[in-house]
């Protein structure tokens, strides 16, 4: 099934796009980190993609890789009713530019990556730990981190 | 000389209008807001982390404790991500039942929402009105699984159970009552002059501003944006059914509590056509009884009583996911309290958490 969003990128970034996958009517676009908010601009800004909706932006942890990191930002569009999926491979200690200037809505998801999972955006207005408390220790959707967390942090219930 | 700073003033976490443990710092300017930060976080559980840790069939109880008011919605949107996942049929009787119950539990989600909102505004009388239906729903659902709140109704592949004698009939009752009980409401509270003057020109947000904050549901369709997954990317049997989207005008309070009314009657459409078009055979089709997805990811969503639920699955191919995440429409429409209260008056910052209708439990997970 062709994808307009996934069209418009081949045509406009042929050389920022690393890997493309389809599974079940998804579209997902691995794109180059350094292109990262060119690319989003354009899908957000073109009329013909107008990709206005960030719906959810989220990160993975593949611990054995060299790219550590993979973000997800899944973007849709209320006026033609598409979804993309955008994501890009960073390494452990690189940062990320933020999006939040493109879509104001991922400020509040952002912090929750840096919460969750460690991961550093450029340019964030407030890069915050946003669900746990300021002084945790670590990053808990890390897979090296223990479901029950470290012994240390709470030794009472042990 | 005048001497004039900014005063904070912390409410919350322990506030009865928070719905919940939600902490919100104001920067008051006399009894005007300038500033306003909300501080989350005092309910997290780590769901997603815990997700990585079990089976997939394990998860959808969990699921249910997030949003524990849309109890249904959340656990359809888990179990029809996984069925996509792995391919799996649901028969069409299996897919009626589950509308009927989802939209039960978005009537029930939107009573719960228009009583404790009425209360927070100082309208006591609808939130004993509301509860007084909502108790009907919640037998309904008692008679249907056992459970009343955190219902966990849903299966791979189809329902927990086929609907139990005589559960048509009680449900039909109970939306031939509705519609008048919802204008008991609407007589209380549309043309009462107080609920105008909370409500009305508060929290406005325009339609380019709550895109732009990722507003989704009935805080969105307030603002004019006509996006309901239902039917923009109509999922179970919801393209089977004829309903209308409402949507608002002035992007205020008044047209979202005028559009969640609306809702609930357009839900009680829904689930008469259901009803009257129930078809016969099998409520749960054949499932695996291990559920081992390919290597695969998959973003579903649905739309919940709050807007856009969105359920993120990452499978390694083995029995438990390698990440599992939940967007909760409660989360982003919670970043938009700031820039809608902005100018207001602090009784307005409860009406606009109000509006928002966040669930404490689905924004911290």
């Amino acid at each position: 099934m062709p994808s307009v969003p996934l069209e418009l990128l081949k045509e406009k970034f042929p050389d920022a796009i690393e890997e493309v996958a389809y599974f079940s009517g998804e579209v997902t676009a691995r794109i180059r980190k350094d292109r990262l908010i060119e690319v989003c601009r354009f899908l957000k800004d073109e009329r013909r993609s107008q990709l206005d909706l960030l719906s959810d932006l989220s990160a993975l942890d593949f611990p054995k890789e060299a790219l550590r990191f993979e973000i997800n930002y899944h973007l849709y569009s209320v006026a033609h009713r598409h979804r993309i999926r955008i994501k890009i491979r960073i390494a452990d200690g690189e940062s990320v530019p933020t999006v939040s200037e493109v879509w104001a809505t991922a400020n509040w998801h952002e912090r929750e990556a840096f919460d969750l999972f460690g991961i550093a955006f450029s340019g964030h207005p407030d890069l915050t730990r946003i669900l746990l408390p300021d002084d945790w220790k670590g990053h808990p959707l890390r897979k090296e981190y223990p479901l029950e967390g470290f012994p240390e942090q709470h030794p009472r219930y042990r | 000389m005048f001497h004039t700073e900014v005063l904070e003033v912390n409410m919350g976490p322990q506030h009865p209008a928070t719905h919940g443990v939600l902490r919100v710092i104001l920067g008051l300017d006399g009894e005007t807001i300038v500033e306003c930060k909300p501080v989350i976080g005092y309910l997290h559980r780590g769901v997603e982390k815990l997700s990585e840790n079990k089976l997939y069939v394990m998860i959808p109880p969990l699921c249910d404790r997030l949003d524990y008011v849309g109890s249904a919605s959340q656990n359809l949107g888990y179990i029809q991500a996984v069925e996509k996942l792995c391919g799996i049929e649901v028969p069409e009787r299996g897919e009626y039942i589950r509308v009927i119950l989802a939209e039960l539990n978005r009537i029930s989600s939107h009573l719960v929402w228009l009583g404790t909102h009425g209360l927070d505004i100082g309208a006591m009388t609808v939130f004993f009105y509301t509860f007084r239906e909502r108790e009907m729903i919640l037998d309904l659902f008692e008679a249907f699984c056992g459970a009343r709140l955190t219902t966990n109704m849903f299966r791979f592949g189809g329902t927990l159970e086929d609907l139990p004698p005589g559960w048509v009939e009680g449900c039909r009752r109970f939306i031939d009552l509705l519609p008048s009980r919802i204008q008991e409401y609407e007589g209380l509270l549309s043309k009462n002059r107080i609920w105008l003057e909370r409500t009305k020109g508060v929290g406005v947000i325009s339609a380019e501003a709550a895109i732009n904050w990722g507003l989704t549901g009935p805080c969105l369709r307030g603002s004019g944006v006509n996006y309901d997954v239902r039917k923009a990317m109509p999922y179970g049997a919801y393209d089977r059914f004829q309903f209308d989207v409402p949507l608002g005008t002035n992007c205020d309070t008044y047209d979202r509590y005028v559009i969640r009314v609306e809702e609930m009657r357009q839900s009680v459409r829904i689930i008469r056509q259901a009803l009257e078009t129930l078809p016969g055979g099998d409520f749960r089709g054949k499932v695996p009884k291990k559920i081992k997805p390919p290597v695969a990811e998959i973003y579903h969503v649905i739309e919940g009583p709050r807007g856009e639920q969105g359920f993120y699955i990452r499978s390694d191919g083995s029995e438990k996911p390698y990440r599992m995440r939940f967007k909760s429409p409660s989360f982003v429409n919670l970043q938009a309290l700031p820039v809608m209260s902005r100018g207001h008056l602090i009784a307005d910052v409860v009406a606009i958490i109000g509006t928002l209708d966040i669930v404490l439990g689905d924004v911290d997970r």
